[in-house]
């Protein structure tokens, strides 16, 4: 059976603005993929271990050494609104 | 008549080393075909002719000086890269018009080796928006269309860099490959597409699409050429904490010796249902041919393959939704205003990115979510585990392992663009390399009845590059495809 999803809900929580054409689209196809993904829990059973990096490494250290840092200039060329060595965004926090 | 830009790049090699050609003169050539067929084909998203006038000038100077016989194999070669990989002062999109604007401020560590090996980079190439696709039908610059047959798809999601290379754009070019992204398209397109092991080419400066799955990958027309281009850019990187400890080396070493007595596993899940009869055949010929060079065949099953494409499409989802975090609207790319920050964030977002991206972003989402992680991400990541035992366990009776690329060859454009299911099945049999991080090659190994490239797929035990390349080699060998897409078979007459 198709998943049943809170479309507004997930939307919200990745940040994406969606029209509504999008939504229905979106609850119909993920339904689908859903159903198919969902096959994942026929199999594995409660003593498989998880993977999540085929080959792990961890505690991966390089030298703490001074490197020169991106040039100020080009990062903020990218910018959509930059001002005085920074990024620039809209007020978060209210002034008294 | 073949021109330079035909050629392998080590057959540009030898002639740019005994003085019978330049540099200058294979970008030449490479640019004269852009012109010619890149209106059609569309596999470039951004030219660098200027760039790659100097660099093959320099390139000049070295292989004419007195070090010449120190020069490396990419030099004075022009190669194309896929436009997720970051070029200094090139524009780098990704396919998306999220980054339509964004100029990177540093080099990728693959592109920073092949430069200072006096490679010559030619152009950006077009894919699918964030890698995420299998038709490069997802670009928000437009669909790449196959040089076997314009009204084709190429594969995806480096559609551009596989098509460059089919139609002589190119050399040769690099990918990244996450659940195919580069053997598909090869597959596809006719043309030799290699991933090698997780974390044997650095990803710094590769744009994150899932990062326990992304590989940086070539496109070659010659096993020798991958062996060469992938000697040119892995090995350690402190850049990039995933990047295995393996110390620099010539991967082409070894190639010729041969198949004999190598033990080869035929998965028995990989022709069934769903793989069309062309495909079938042509593998099976291929499969044969390694046993008369001298290898032992036996049929192996992966009991898990099936649950594969489920895993994958879970886990990559999940975390392309976390990196694809960063588009913010804040330090580069797009942004549409908002009343708040979160409002612009939101409204930035989707107007940025196309509906597969969207469609990933809430499928990883929600699979993350409070609640569903165990039943979808934690379990897919157990399934994870299932599918690398079930390659052990062959690995534990074969060397190599065959099986089909793709189940099907390049398919009309928009014929699967309003079915994501059907288009992720295109990657059904890809996708275990990059779950379980194994080198995987897909060689030409002919074409079907209507005329297109079908791929062969040979897999390997993790850092088992040498035998890998050496089996593709000896197979590459023993086939003979020299087949050329009619588009480049007409200029020539």
């Amino acid at each position: 059976m198709p998943v049943e999803i809170e479309i507004e809900h997930v939307a919200r929580l990745a940040r994406l603005e969606l029209t509504d054409e999008e939504a229905g689209k979106l609850r119909e196809q993920l339904g689908a993929i859903l159903e198919h993904a969902a096959r994942v829990g026929e199999v594995a059973a409660e003593d498989v271990p998880p993977t999540s990096y085929a080959i792990p490494r961890s505690n991966v250290f390089r030298p703490d050494e001074l490197t020169p840092s991106l040039p100020t200039e080009e990062v903020l060329a990218n910018a959509p609104e930059a001002e005085a060595d920074r990024f620039k965004v809209p007020r978060i926090v209210e002034v008294e | 008549m073949t021109e330079l830009c035909d050629l392998t790049a080590s057959e540009l090699g030898a002639k740019l080393r005994a003085g019978e050609s330049s540099s200058p003169e294979i970008v030449a050539s490479c640019t004269a075909r852009i012109d010619a067929l890149d209106d059609s084909v569309r596999a470039f998203l951004t030219r660098t002719d200027d760039l790659a006038r100097e660099q093959s000038a320099a390139a000049d100077e070295l292989l004419g000086g007195p070090n010449a016989a120190d020069a490396a194999p990419a030099a004075g070669i022009p190669i194309a890269l896929k436009d997720v990989l970051s070029t200094r002062g090139v524009r780098s999109t990704c396919g998306s018009k999220i980054l339509e604007t964004y100029v990177p401020p540093y080099d990728c560590t693959p592109w920073q080796r092949l430069s200072a090996d006096g490679g010559v980079l030619l152009g950006k190439t077009n894919c699918d928006e964030f890698a995420m696709g299998s038709s490069n039908e997802n670009s928000a610059f437009g669909p790449v269309h196959n040089p076997w047959n314009l009204e084709m798809v190429p594969g995806g999601s480096s559609g551009g860099s596989a098509a460059a290379v089919a139609a002589g754009m190119a050399i040769w070019a690099l990918g990244t490959d996450t659940g195919g992204s580069v053997r598909q398209p090869a597959s596809l397109s006719g043309v030799v597409g290699f991933k090698p092991t997780y974390g044997l080419i650095s990803r710094y400066g590769l744009i994150a699409f899932a990062s326990s799955l992304d590989t940086v990958g070539t496109f070659t027309r010659s096993v020798r050429d991958a062996a060469a281009l992938l000697s040119t850019i892995a090995g350690k990187d402190p850049m990039d904490a995933t990047s295995l400890d393996t110390p620099r080396r010539d991967y082409a070493e070894g190639l010729e010796e041969g198949v004999a007595g190598l033990r080869v596993g035929v998965i028995s899940e990989a022709f069934g249902e769903g793989v069309e009869p062309g495909v079938r055949d042509s593998v099976r010929a291929g499969v044969d041919a390694l046993e008369r060079l001298g290898a032992s065949v036996g049929e192996v099953s992966l009991p898990h393959t099936n649950y594969a494409l489920s895993a994958y499409y879970l886990i990559a989802p999940s975390e392309a939704s976390s990196n694809l975090a960063r588009y913010d609207g804040v330090r580069y790319g797009l942004r549409v205003d908002g009343s708040d920050s979160v409002e612009m964030m939101t409204k930035t977002r989707g107007a940025g990115f196309g509906a597969e991206v969207k469609r990933r972003i809430m499928l990883g989402t929600y699979a993350l979510s409070a609640g569903y992680y165990e039943a979808y991400y934690g379990q897919a990541q157990k399934v994870r585990t299932l599918i690398i035992r079930d390659y052990e366990a062959a690995f534990a009776t074969y060397d190599v392992l065959v099986s089909p690329t793709s189940p099907t060859t390049a398919f009309p454009i928009g014929a699967k663009v309003d079915d994501p299911l059907a288009m992720y099945l295109n990657d059904v049999f890809t996708i275990p390399a990059n779950l379980s991080g194994m080198p995987a090659i897909s060689i030409p190994s002919g074409l079907d009845e209507r005329g297109l490239p079908v791929g062969l797929q040979l897999t390997a035990p993790v850092l088992e590059e040498s035998r890998l390349l050496r089996t593709a080699h000896a197979l590459e060998q023993a086939i003979g495809f020299d087949a050329r897409p009619a588009l480049v078979a007409e200029l020539a007459a």
